[in-house]
């Protein structure tokens, strides 16, 4: 019995501090890094004000902390807000869907790996809360409910913009997951593994899949077949990292809540804090799906130049702090990402419905397609002879080839139908 | 799995099912169903079968439900919470348990009364021997883990190879024909 309590315990701390001390602190911190850089992209200031209000404890000078307090106070202002609830709205609905959009991106949490494992007085236990053994598949689940707050949010407004807002998203969502859940076919291949731990260790080990330029400790060249690889992983990569952008209403694709067309999309009948749950929502999933690409990409919490070894042998006494310091190698990754997310948003212009469509069912669809067959061949051309394998490139060509032509064929328009 | 997880989950996707019929909207009958589905899930993945309950909410919740969704919500709802339920639907539904019920007890008292073995370390030690030493399957084995991903590769690939081909093909010429019938232009 005390060896029970004892590991419930382990999981309730590692459930408190990853979820509600390490990645929900990270939602707000977004929001502002969004605001600031958003502003230097526009060459304003951003809020830079917001800070510890000294003054009014009869110093001269306010500590600004370069607005950092400003989340906080936005926060607290969301929650004072009136919390108006329209009268025409489906009301069992209109309350469930808010929730329904964070609480699975949080879900999502629990499968990803934070760093190595820590141990002390030979106790090791992993930095992640749930080691299962179908990491991608478990968020790609989950995740795929959060279509559900976003759909119901939509359709309980019982309003004309949020529902078109609302359908929007369905459809959105439900065609980039299909290529998300194929274009990460090949990095499933390659690692021959779906638990997430073991492809960042695999990572931290024989060099990122992006940049496979150590192994075992030792920086050099890869070898033939991890350097022919990278092609159909940068593609994965590619793919994958622009259907997570689909996936997350971000910009260039965030259609359902395009102010321009729709008002505020799905949360235009929403106010207060309810309004900001779906904010959280969005940057949730940013956030954990900034996660997945740096796991199963850029290597995780591996430091890289075979320094990953050294860093896990670090010790004072019995206390094996590693994993502290991949940990911070994986949060300043995770920022460097979510930078990129913001960039993205305030360079590029929103696409239009039937081109956000044409590119996830016309190009990504068949790309992720052509490239499984592509890591396939990589894969097994080692034990494979040399006709077979010129074979199966030829085949590969043709395919390629054709499907290109198809998609070319299918852009005439067709003839209008006689009603 | 602890019995009460058990207890836990059937409860939820028992209401879920009882609660697809109970109520009059659609939208709720389909967002019961979504529960069902989740419940069920949750048995699978307490049955160590971790991919077929993932798998169970990535393509029965994540997919078919939103779709179902999707076309509901496109209807004319209040047609739908005023119609007034005859006793002939009610007795096809009643027939139709009480079919599944006598099945489901005819099959239960013919099989024998067995417990399956617990999936502990020896176990799972002991099915390593099926397998090549090195394999991923063996390694997870002797490891004391249950590697049902890739187990469940391993059966489709090799003992159903040729059905799992077939499947293939037959959804292949599915999708080509809903593209076709739904290109066809009149004229």
């Amino acid at each position: 019995m005390p060896e029970l309590i004892f590991q419930l315990a382990i999981i309730l701390t590692k459930i408190v501090t990853l979820t509600f001390i390490v990645v929900l602190p990270l939602v707000p911190l977004s929001v502002y890094f969004e605001r600031r850089f958003s502003a230097i992209i526009q060459d304003r200031v951003g809020p830079n004000r917001v800070g510890i209000p000294l003054s009014l404890l009869g110093f001269k000078k306010d500590f600004h902390m370069f607005g950092l307090v400003q989340p906080m106070a936005d926060g607290l202002k969301l929650f004072l807000k009136e919390d108006f609830t329209p009268a025409h709205v489906r009301k069992a609905f209109y309350w469930l869907a808010p929730a329904l959009t964070v609480v699975p991106a949080l879900i999502t949490v629990c499968v990803v790996p934070f760093g190595s494992p820590i141990s002390i007085f030979g106790h090791a236990e992993k930095l992640v809360i749930a080691d299962i053994d179908a990491g991608p598949l478990f968020v790609f689940a989950v995740s795929s409910l959060t279509v559900y707050g976003i759909t119901l949010a939509g359709w309980s407004s019982n309003s004309k913009f949020p529902f078109i807002g609302g359908v929007r998203s369905t459809a959105q969502m439900i065609s980039y997951e299909i290529s998300l859940g194929l274009s990460i076919i090949p990095v499933l291949l390659y690692f021959g593994d779906l638990n997430l731990s073991k492809i960042v260790q695999h990572q931290a080990d024989n060099g990122w899949l992006l940049l496979p330029f150590w192994k075992d400790g030792k920086i050099g060249l890869p070898d033939l077949q991890t350097a022919m690889f990278w092609i159909p992983a940068f593609i994965a990569f590619l793919i994958f990292t622009v259907s997570i952008f689909a996936e997350t209403n971000r910009m260039p694709f965030d259609l359902p809540e395009c102010e321009t067309e729709l008002v505020g999309g799905y949360h235009t009948e929403y106010s207060s804090m309810k309004f900001a749950l779906f904010f959280m929502g969005e940057y949730a999933a940013m956030v954990i799906g900034s996660a997945l690409i740096i796991t199963l990409f850029l290597g995780g919490w591996s430091v890289g130049f075979g320094l990953d070894q050294y860093i896990s042998q670090l010790h004072i006494g019995s206390f094996h702090f590693g994993g502290l310091i991949h940990m911070g190698c994986f949060l300043t990754k995770l920022l460097a990402f979510i930078l990129f997310f913001i960039l993205v948003r305030w360079t590029v212009p929103r696409f239009r419905y039937d081109q956000l469509m044409k590119l996830g069912w016309v190009i990504f669809f068949e790309a992720a397609l052509i490239n499984v067959f592509l890591a396939a061949l990589i894969i097994a051309a080692p034990s494979l002879s040399t006709p077979i394998i010129a074979a199966g490139a030829i085949l590969l060509a043709v395919v390629t080839g054709a499907i290109i032509w198809v998609a070319k064929v299918s852009e005439d328009q067709p003839k209008p139908l006689r009603a | 799995m602890p019995s009460y997880l058990f207890w836990l989950f059937s409860t939820i996707m028992l209401i879920g099912g009882a609660a697809v019929i109970a109520f009059r909207n659609p939208v709720s009958s389909a967002l019961s169903m979504v529960t069902c589905f989740v419940g069920l899930a949750g048995l699978f993945i307490g049955l160590s079968a971790f991919f077929v309950g993932i798998i169970q909410i990535l393509v029965y919740t994540g997919a078919v439900m939103v779709l179902f969704l999707f076309i509901i919500m496109l209807l004319d709802l209040k047609d739908e919470e005023k119609r007034a339920r005859g006793f002939a639907p009610l007795a096809a539904g009643l027939a139709l348990v009480v079919a599944f019920v006598v099945q489901l007890v005819g099959i239960l008292s013919q099989s024998a009364d067995k417990t399956a073995p617990d999936l502990d370390k020896q176990t799972l030690t002991n099915a390593a021997a099926q397998f090549p030493k090195d394999s991923k399957i063996a390694e997870a084995l002797t490891d004391g883990r249950l590697p049902d991903i890739h187990l469940i590769g391993h059966t489709l690939f090799t003992q159903y190879n040729l059905p799992l081909q077939l499947l293939g093909v037959l959804l292949l010429v599915a999708t080509i024909g809903v593209v076709t019938l739904s290109k066809r232009q009149a004229d």
